[in-house]
């Protein structure tokens, strides 16, 4: 089956913008607060309200737009139409035909591009609970409450092009979206909470065709581990659906996660006409160029850039780390490289001990101090300490965040690096003792070494384990390979 | 009690009055309260008539004149306000039952303004529920009946403030005017009524019916009285995002400035029309010849683009209407009606709530709206309201204010159009133009039938011209025959000689 049925995925993305306040009024936009204490008669529709527009909101919207190298547009709010009870207006404010970003890209980790058709202002509805029923959903429910504290949040839409492969991808897209929206300061994107939410629309076709086949579209995927294994699924039951013999039928379904599976929530013949028109108690909106530059301006750089040039500083020690490089500018923790490398340590350990250990702890990695990181990894450099042991100090610096400057200051500006190591707790090996262990290995070891002068060079590895082990990590490799070198003659 | 018909005569005068502490505000509203419980019971004008509210407003305003303080423009003035501005704490009804038991938590910014300036809140008016219709019959409360012959209506939308301020219960009234909701009604009872430049006054509070269109505007007996409330009304408010960005109107300031050269268009289509009455026809031919005899020019001018302005009105605010009324689903307040589940809840509910007319609309404006069916309506619709203002633009290149009748008839029987929703809609022909273009115009009495009821003679202007408005519109009142007494009127409404006469 796989290789004969290829999936094309496409993902429509809310988040909820980290605006003060909603979108059309002055309620404050927060999560969790008490039912029904962020709200006015605007976000409420209360009969003869009417809305005006939040100018952050669009700023945040114009970040996402700027972020994602879409067009931004002059751009129209429409009313969509439709009965629901979370819904203070029985429609909402979104945009249709006129979107403020068109047409971008989003620039995946593993080098693949997913282009963007739109990304869109709209509203957020209230909140319904079901109160007496089973597992709060409607079914048996005795009655409903509704908050109305989340209707009229700012959310922005993000509508991808059918340019995802794989569930995989789509998660990776997921990802890397949610890291734009937080790196922009446009959204918490935290799927848990809602403030960022996936739709998928799945269709699959023989591999090789250019035509889509019909679509599914699935909701209700509250994590990027839900939309990966409800993509599989979805797949899985299209492909044995054709196979069969049967069709896919255009419909709109919902991921059980309990169950593991989708349901069917609508088919195309029960949509809704939404009956789109232009939003006649709102202007349209037309960004002034100044403005679309302004933002373009403040704007840091997203993580593709960083990704980018991080690359580009690791040079040749870039090759097959690709993951490495996309965990440190994940967690924020280039600087720390770019420290190391700046103050002469190599490419490959910098990343490495970054990516590894700085990484595992990730808030005290933002708050050391990286001149004392710095020192510890030259230590390591310079054969001062073994890297196990310079693992086991940077997780101490680590563990002490904003003090690793102290910490490192307390050992003196004086004393070889060894007796530095030793007041950090470890014992390096002196040169001595590593030539005494170095000729205690050859004595004990007469063919290995007869076979080693002869030219077998590789045994040097067997004599580097001996001394390892004799000393229990703390010999540096490079003082026994320069040992084994100068008995050699 | 001295100063009874000052105290029933224009705003200015009573406000004036009040000011200079000739008059309590105190009296000024129970004289007015007087006449609502001599005259309402007849006409039905009010829903609600606020006593305690009014008496409480008006003992502020006597305070201020006592301790020196200056209340407004408007002091101790009497206002009508149509039942769709909501009004904090006091129900809002738009005269349907399905806002049964709702009070606003606010004041629509027109009443925060006028209370502002001094004046008096001294009841909500009976309307066409949720503004829709053109004599106030479709009201879920009882139809208000005309001063002039109370066996016919008043006009409508806004039907209780134009009978309201023509029988003398109040001196001012707020409307609001979608297709003619003011100027109709105003043609009808024999006032002035006027509808503003749409942006001109902010519709926050005001209860929508349909959006691109709706805008408040003032009634009252005379032309200075009007253009004093608009004033008062006028200005931006950063509440309504399609409020203009502009100042505070002072239309009031250019009252005496005549029409010595000021271009005139008689408009052929508001004149000559299907439907025209010959009587009203003749009343705006005189119309025209005292706006030339006072030193305009005056040319005829026809704009045929405006046969296709009712169509496009019927597709626009019904679509618009058919999404603004979609909250009243039972879900926050006002009526329920239970039902199984929520879907079958909001269906009960609207469907004892809304009266025909609405639900007629709200059918209406959701086919237009359908999909495939959009761009052969709503989107036609919207090409001809471009092209209506292209016209209207074009002619005021040629003439500065256009004149035409407000309405085809004069006032019609109680029950001759409720079965006959064309035959109603017709009645909106000649104003809703100026609701399509956004523009202000404004209805002037201007002589009776043969039957002595009132013809409203219509000036329409360009965006933001209400200042040329008002100017025009002051020669026209100064030029108009005398309108006889409403038949049910305040006892001393007509001592000052014809409506809109001063007090002396």
């Amino acid at each position: 089956m796989s290789g004969t049925w290829e999936p094309v995925i496409g993902l429509e993305v809310h988040c909820e913008l980290k605006t003060a306040t909603k979108l059309f009024c002055g309620c404050r936009n927060a999560f969790g607060d008490e039912p029904n204490t962020n709200v006015c008669p605007v976000c409420l529709g209360l009969p003869g309200s009417l809305p005006v527009l939040n100018e952050g909101a669009v700023e945040l919207a114009m970040r996402i737009g700027t972020a994602l190298h879409c067009e931004i547009r002059p751009s129209v709010f429409h009313r969509k139409n439709y009965f629901y009870p979370d819904m203070p207006k029985d429609y909402q404010v979104s945009q249709y035909d006129a979107p403020i970003n068109v047409g971008g890209r989003l620039e995946l980790p593993d080098g693949s591009t997913v282009g963007i058709e739109r990304a869109h202002l709209e509203e957020d509805t209230g909140k319904t609970g079901h109160i007496g029923g089973e597992g709060g959903r409607i079914h048996g429910a005795a009655h409903s409450l509704v908050d109305y504290n989340r209707a009229g949040v700012p959310l922005v839409e993000i509508v991808s092009r059918p340019d995802i492969f794989s569930a995989a991808q789509a998660r990776l897209y997921a990802g890397e979206l949610r890291a734009i929206l937080v790196a922009s300061g446009s959204s918490d994107g935290r799927m848990e909470e809602g403030s960022m939410r996936v739709d998928a629309n799945v269709s699959v076709r023989p591999a090789g065709r250019a035509e889509l086949g019909t679509r599914c579209e699935i909701k209700n995927l509250n994590s990027l581990h839900s939309l990966a294994r409800a993509i599989e699924h979805e797949i899985g039951r299209q492909v044995a659906l054709i196979e069969s013999g049967e069709r896919v039928v255009q419909q709109t379904r919902h991921w059980d996660e309990d169950q593991g599976r989708t349901v069917t929530l609508r088919s195309k013949e029960e949509a809704f006409d939404y009956r789109y028109f232009p939003e006649p108690d709102l202007v349209p909106l037309s960004p002034s160029a100044d403005w679309v530059a302004d933002v373009a301006r403040s704007m840091g750089p997203m993580p593709a850039d960083r990704r980018r040039k991080l690359t580009e500083l690791l040079g040749e020690a870039a090759g097959g780390r690709t993951d490495q490089i996309v965990g440190v500018v994940e967690k924020d923790l280039e600087g720390l490289v770019e420290a190391a490398v700046a103050a002469g340590i190599g490419p490959a350990l910098a990343l490495a001990r970054t990516a590894n250990e700085a990484s595992a702890n990730p808030d005290g990695a933002r708050e050391v101090d990286p001149i004392s990181y710095v020192t510890i990894l030259r230590l390591e450099q310079e054969g001062l300490l073994s890297a196990t042991q310079a693992k086991s100090v940077l997780a101490t610096l680590l563990d002490h965040g904003k003090e690793s400057a102290a910490l490192v200051a307390k050992l003196g500006e004086k004393g070889t690096p060894a007796e530095i190591a030793a007041r950090l707790g470890f014992e390096a090996l002196g040169d001595d003792s590593t030539a005494r262990l170095v000729s205690d290995a050859v004595e004990a070891n007469p063919g290995e070494w007869a076979r080693y002068l002869e030219g077998e060079a590789k045994l040097a590895g067997f004599f580097t384990g001996i001394v390892m082990k004799a000393s229990k990590g703390k010999a540096n490799g490079k003082v026994v390979a320069a040992e084994l070198e100068r008995l050699k003659g | 009690m001295t100063a009874a018909v000052g105290r029933r005569g224009p705003a200015l005068a009573l406000a004036a009055a009040v000011r200079a502490g000739e008059v309590s505000a105190a009296d000024v509203v129970e004289e007015h309260l007087a006449a609502i419980a001599g005259c309402d019971g007849e006409l039905h004008a009010f829903l609600v008539v606020l006593a305690d509210e009014a008496r409480a407003a008006a003992a502020a305003v006597d305070r201020q004149v006592a301790a020196g303080e200056d209340p407004g423009p408007l002091a101790g003035v009497p206002i009508a306000l149509k039942d769709n501005l909501c009004t904090r704490g006091i129900p809002t009804t738009c005269s349907s039952r399905i806002l049964e038991g709702w009070k606003p938590p606010y004041d629509a910014t027109v009443v925060e303004r006028v209370r502002a300036a001094g004046a008096v809140a001294i009841g909500k008016t009976n309307l066409d529920e949720f503004a829709m219709g053109s004599s106030t019959e479709n009201s879920a409360f009882g139809p208000t009946r005309n001063p002039h012959d109370p066996s016919r209506v008043p006009g409508g939308s806004s039907g209780g403030s134009a009978a309201a301020v023509a029988s003398g219960m109040a001196p001012l009234a707020l409307g609001s005017d979608t297709g003619g909701s003011i100027r109709q009604p105003a043609a009808l009872c024999g006032v002035v009524g006027m509808k503003p430049t749409y942006g001109a006054v902010s519709r926050y509070g005001l209860v929508a019916f349909a959006s691109s269109l709706d805008q408040i505007g003032p009634f009252a007996r005379t032309v200075a009285d009007a253009a004093l409330l608009f004033d008062v009304i006028g200005g931006h408010d950063d509440r309504d995002s399609t409020s203009l960005d502009r100042p505070a109107p002072r239309c009031s300031s250019r009252l005496d400035d005549g029409v010595g050269g000021v271009r005139i268009g008689v408009l052929r289509e508001l004149v000559e029309g299907e439907g025209m009455d010959p009587e009203v026809r003749g009343r705006i031919r005189e119309a025209a010849e005292a706006l030339a005899g006072a030193g305009a020019s005056v040319e005829e001018v026809s704009v045929p683009e405006l046969r296709y302005a009712l169509p496009a009105y019927y597709l626009l605010a019904p679509a618009e209407a058919s999404s603004n009324l979609a909250r009243y689903d039972g879900v926050r307040y006002g009526l329920r009606v239970d039902g199984p589940d929520v879907g079958a809840m909001n269906a009960a509910t609207r469907a004892a709530g809304f009266g025909p007319e609405v639900k007629r609309r709200i059918m209406l404006g959701t086919y237009a709206l359908s999909a495939g069916y959009y761009d052969a309506y709503y989107g036609q619709a919207q090409k001809i309201r471009t092209l209506i203002i292209g016209a209207l633009d074009s002619a005021y290149g040629r003439v500065d204010i256009l004149l035409g009748a407000t309405t085809p008839t004069t006032a019609f029987a109680l029950g001759d159009k409720v079965d006959d929703p064309l035959a109603m809609y017709l009645n909106d022909v000649c104003t809703i133009p100026s609701n399509l273009a956004g523009h202000p115009a404004v209805s002037v009495p201007f002589g009776t039938d043969g039957l002595g009821l009132p013809v409203g003679a219509q000036l329409m202007a360009p965006a933001l011209e209400e200042g040329l408005l008002f100017q025009v519109a002051a020669v026209l009142e100064g030029a108009a025959p005398a309108l006889g007494l409403p038949r049910v009127a305040a006892a001393t409404l007509g001592s000052g000689g014809r409506a809109g006469g001063e007090d002396s």
